[in-house]
């Protein structure tokens, strides 16, 4: 008891004293833990949106389609055979079915509204209400002859409300009203803005509108374009849905019919989610490595400055094991906190991120943070601060009293090909790559920092490059454009951790060669060539974690790339620049730090050594 | 009379303000010729230390003038500064200041690389140093690899590289123990005895004992001067009190 309260006053004493670098330890784990139970909550987000929407519009528990002949990219074949609609009769008697609204017929349309264009499936309705799947009105009116109602998501892309005017495959129709359905998996549709000239398949996701059945057939014979049809069933047990369109394809397996369950449907609104969480796990592992570097560093540093205090401890009877506990303790009970910290905010995040778009009625709300999310987030944290802690604690433990007394630097590494190397450099050149050289441990996490963040940056460069790619073909995406800025949040989380860990490394550094920095001032060396010297330190390591980044991003969009979708390489010009810019920031953020390294008088910094 | 190499005006450096003021240097006149090897003696802390670091350009005076070479030194920038220290000042310190990581001859050749010359030359020379210092056969071993005298010695070595008009010397015995500061004091006879212009700041009387001219401190003031006849002429090591 008395040692673990021990451990306590004197971890406690130490963050008091330390309090900037106690922060800085909570934030960079944070970052990460934030992150982390954002990935882990948007597991758990409910579909209550779609619950809400499908109860509000009568939503079916099985919708079934008969499409016609099909040619290449799933477009029906012009001047082709009409869909089987006698194989949807059967199912509204199968066994279970206690409702249905349809078959209502299906066609594909171009529609146009100030100067965009997109591809739209246009379905034929009664003017009375169906029984079942009913979309809910938002605004307007239902259809009636001449008018149509646009799926709420789709209006919004289009920015035209009940009023407006639109054509369809240059006919056009007044917009009566806009209404949400639970009967289709909506994506966003992608819509053209200007100079398109593909097909209505290639405009990728259609939007949906909705008009009477005789405007939706004329439409469709104008085009000569055979129907689909659609029939939306009501089963007694909505949770058999799922078993009933599996066994009635398989106890049908030559029916035309395609069935698909409200669950199905359900689940395809979570697409964008799913893909966000994927993209916040990459991004949580990430940020945690370079939580991983900022405590490494930061503890380095302490342990830096803390020498005579282990060896202080040490001479008064305290144990390598008291030592390394003190230490441990310490940044577990930050990690803990910063963990908390990470957990909150995650979850107070995780609402802007479950929003179900305009498609659904309602929200998600906060999604849960469970007992499995709090374990993962607070263990991942703990691991971080282990992982960066034990090495300098263990080393601080063995540390000799006498020389921890004495405050004696931790021996530097001599790499005698680089002094040799070095020689033949300018001397901030030669200076910076000595000092980098005698910390190789120091060189590796600067590296590796910095490869992480510009990995980032690539990565979002390339989704850039995705979307500008389709940007320049005319089509606009708000689903992809969503998981672009959860991307670009991400890397600048990721690129402000880096920064926090140059800084670090720029300090640390200073401080480990404050020596040698006064020493060369006193054989000649100006100190803006000692600055200089600092701050490349620095930056040569972040030019190889730059240069690695290139690979890194590409490799990370690879492994986002789950479907196998070509892929944008950014312009050269880009990745050089990201290259260069990158250099360009770490030297910027190192100056600082490396000019106040040379500000200390140089006698004093010697002197200072002799007591 | 020889050339003045270094000179000293009402030379002054204070620490704190108010009650907590701390003169470390006061108002200290000195004068040092070519060719000259003087010493500065006084006890711990009387700021024998911070008068090297104000005549070396490591610290900047609070009050007077210092001249070397006829160029006022307090009036300098740090850019200046940096070069007068390549090309006209050695340090030699107590605490050797070697760096850890860099051989004998990488540690003697450094100050030669800071001023511009180049590899080759900075080796071959580092390597003549070496052999004047008597360690020629020591120029690939790490500090941690020699003994107290051998590192004083390979640090001598250093501030010798740029052939400097003055050496300055902190405490350079004050880490040695009587072998090795009569090797050092051996060195400094025959830098001497080629001219080179010392001042050594010491509280050890026996180090004191070998120079032209021993100078005393007291709370930062000069308090009283002595022109050694013998200076280090004749048997050092007696004169020393280093052998019998």
């Amino acid at each position: 008891m008395g040692r673990l309260l021990l451990i306590c006053r004197l971890g406690v004493g130490d963050v008091r004293h330390r309090p900037a670098s106690a922060v800085l330890l909570v934030l960079a784990i944070m970052t990460a833990a934030t992150t982390l139970t954002l990935g882990l909550a948007l597991a758990g987000t409910s579909n209550q949106p779609y619950q809400q929407t499908r109860a509000l519009t009568a939503g079916p528990d099985v919708v079934a389609e008969v499409d016609p002949a099909q040619g290449p990219g799933g477009v029906p074949v012009t001047g082709g055979p009409p869909a089987d609609v006698a194989a949807l009769t059967p199912l509204t008697h199968a066994s279970g079915v206690v409702a249905h609204s349809g078959p209502y017929p299906l066609t594909f349309a171009t529609l146009q509204v100030d100067g965009h264009e997109a591809g739209a499936q246009v379905e034929g309705r009664d003017q009375a209400a169906a029984q079942v799947d009913q979309p809910r009105l938002t605004q307007g009116r239902w259809v009636r002859p001449g008018e149509v109602v646009l799926e709420r998501s789709f209006a919004d892309d289009l920015g035209v409300g009940a009023g407006g005017q639109v054509t369809l495959n240059g006919r056009s129709f007044r917009v009566a009203g806009v209404a949400v359905t639970a009967a289709t998996n909506l994506t966003d549709p992608q819509i053209c803005f200007s100079g398109c000239d593909l097909t209505t398949a290639e405009k990728g996701n259609p939007g949906l509108v909705w008009m009477t059945r005789a405007d939706a057939v004329s439409l469709a014979t104008a085009a000569k374009s055979p129907l689909s049809y659609t029939l939306n069933l009501k089963l007694a047990d909505p949770a058999d849905a799922n078993a009933f369109a599996n066994g009635y394809d398989n106890a049908n397996p030559s029916s035309a019919a395609g069935l698909q369950s409200w669950e199905s449907i359900a689940w395809g609104y979570g697409s964008l989610i799913r893909s966000e969480q994927f993209l916040l796990l990459i991004g949580s592992w990430l940020l945690g490595l370079l939580a991983v570097a900022s405590v490494a560093v930061l503890v380095g540093g302490r342990m830096a400055e803390q020498t005579r205090r282990v060896g202080l401890l040490k001479a008064v009877g305290s144990t390598p094991g008291l030592i390394a506990a003190v230490l441990l303790a310490e940044h577990l009970v930050l990690a803990v906190v910063a963990a908390a910290l990470g957990l909150l905010l995650g979850w107070l995040v995780a609402p802007l991120l479950t929003s179900p778009g305009a498609a659904l009625v309602g929200s998600a709300g906060a999604p849960p943070v469970t007992a499995a999310t709090i374990a993962i987030v607070v263990g991942v944290a703990l691991a971080v601060a282990a992982v960066a802690t034990l090495v300098p604690a263990v080393r601080a433990a063995r540390t000799s009293t006498v020389s921890a007394l004495a405050d004696s630097a931790r021996p530097p590494r001599r790499r005698a090909r680089i002094i040799a190397v070095s020689a033949w450099l300018p001397v901030p050149l030669l200076f910076g790559l000595r000092v980098a050289a005698r910390r190789p441990r120091r060189v590796v996490l600067n590296t590796i920092s910095i490869a992480v963040s510009a990995s980032g940056i690539v990565a979002v460069l390339m989704v850039h490059a995705h979307f500008d790619a389709r940007a320049a073909a005319g089509l606009a995406d708000p689903q992809n454009a969503r998981l672009s800025q959860v991307v670009t949040v991400i890397s600048v989380a990721l690129v402000v951790l880096a920064a926090v860990n140059v800084i670090l490394l720029t300090w640390t550094t200073v401080l480990d060669a404050r020596h040698t920095s006064a020493l060369a001032r006193a054989l000649g060396a100006t100190p803006q060539q000692v600055s200089a010297g600092l701050s490349a330190a620095q930056v040569l390591p972040a030019l190889v974690g730059a240069l690695l980044g290139i690979p890194g991003g590409i490799a990370l969009v690879s492994a986002v790339n789950q479907n196998g979708k070509h892929l944008t390489l950014p312009p050269l010009w880009w990745l050089v620049a990201t290259v260069l810019v990158t250099v360009a920031a770490v030297t910027a953020i190192t100056i600082v730090p490396a000019w106040l390294g040379t500000r200390r008088p140089v006698g004093e910094v010697l002197q200072s050594e002799l007591v | 009379m020889s050339e003045k190499v270094l000179q000293a005006h009402g030379l002054s450096k204070a620490f704190g303000r108010g009650e907590g003021l701390v003169r470390a240097v006061d108002e200290v006149d000195l004068e040092v010729c070519a060719g000259e090897t003087v010493a500065v003696m006084g006890p711990s802390g009387c700021g024998k230390s911070t008068l090297l670091h104000l005549l070396g350009g490591l610290e900047r005076a609070t009050g007077g003038e210092i001249v070397l070479a006829g160029s006022r030194l307090d009036q300098m920038g740090e850019r200046a500064l940096a070069r007068l220290r390549r090309t006209a000042i050695g340090f030699v310190f107590q605490a050797f200041h070697l760096i850890d990581e860099l051989t004998a001859r990488e540690n003697v050749e450094l100050p030669a690389l800071l001023a511009g010359q180049s590899p080759r030359a900075a080796k071959r020379q580092a390597a003549d140093l070496l052999q004047r210092v008597g360690l020629a056969d020591r120029a690939t071993f790490l500090p941690a690899a020699l003994s107290g005298g051998q590192r004083q010695r390979v640090a001598i070595a250093r501030a010798l590289s740029n052939d400097p008009l003055v050496v300055l010397a902190d405490e350079p015995t004050g880490n040695l123990d009587s072998a090795a500061t009569l090797e050092v004091l051996r060195l400094f006879d025959r830098l001497h005895a080629a001219g080179q212009t010392l001042v050594i700041v010491t509280h050890d009387p026996r180090v004191a004992a070998t120079a032209d001219r021993l100078i005393s401190m007291r709370d930062g003031a000069f308090v009283d001067e002595t022109r050694m006849s013998g200076g280090t002429r004749g048997n050092l090591g007696a004169l020393a009190g280093l052998e019998g």
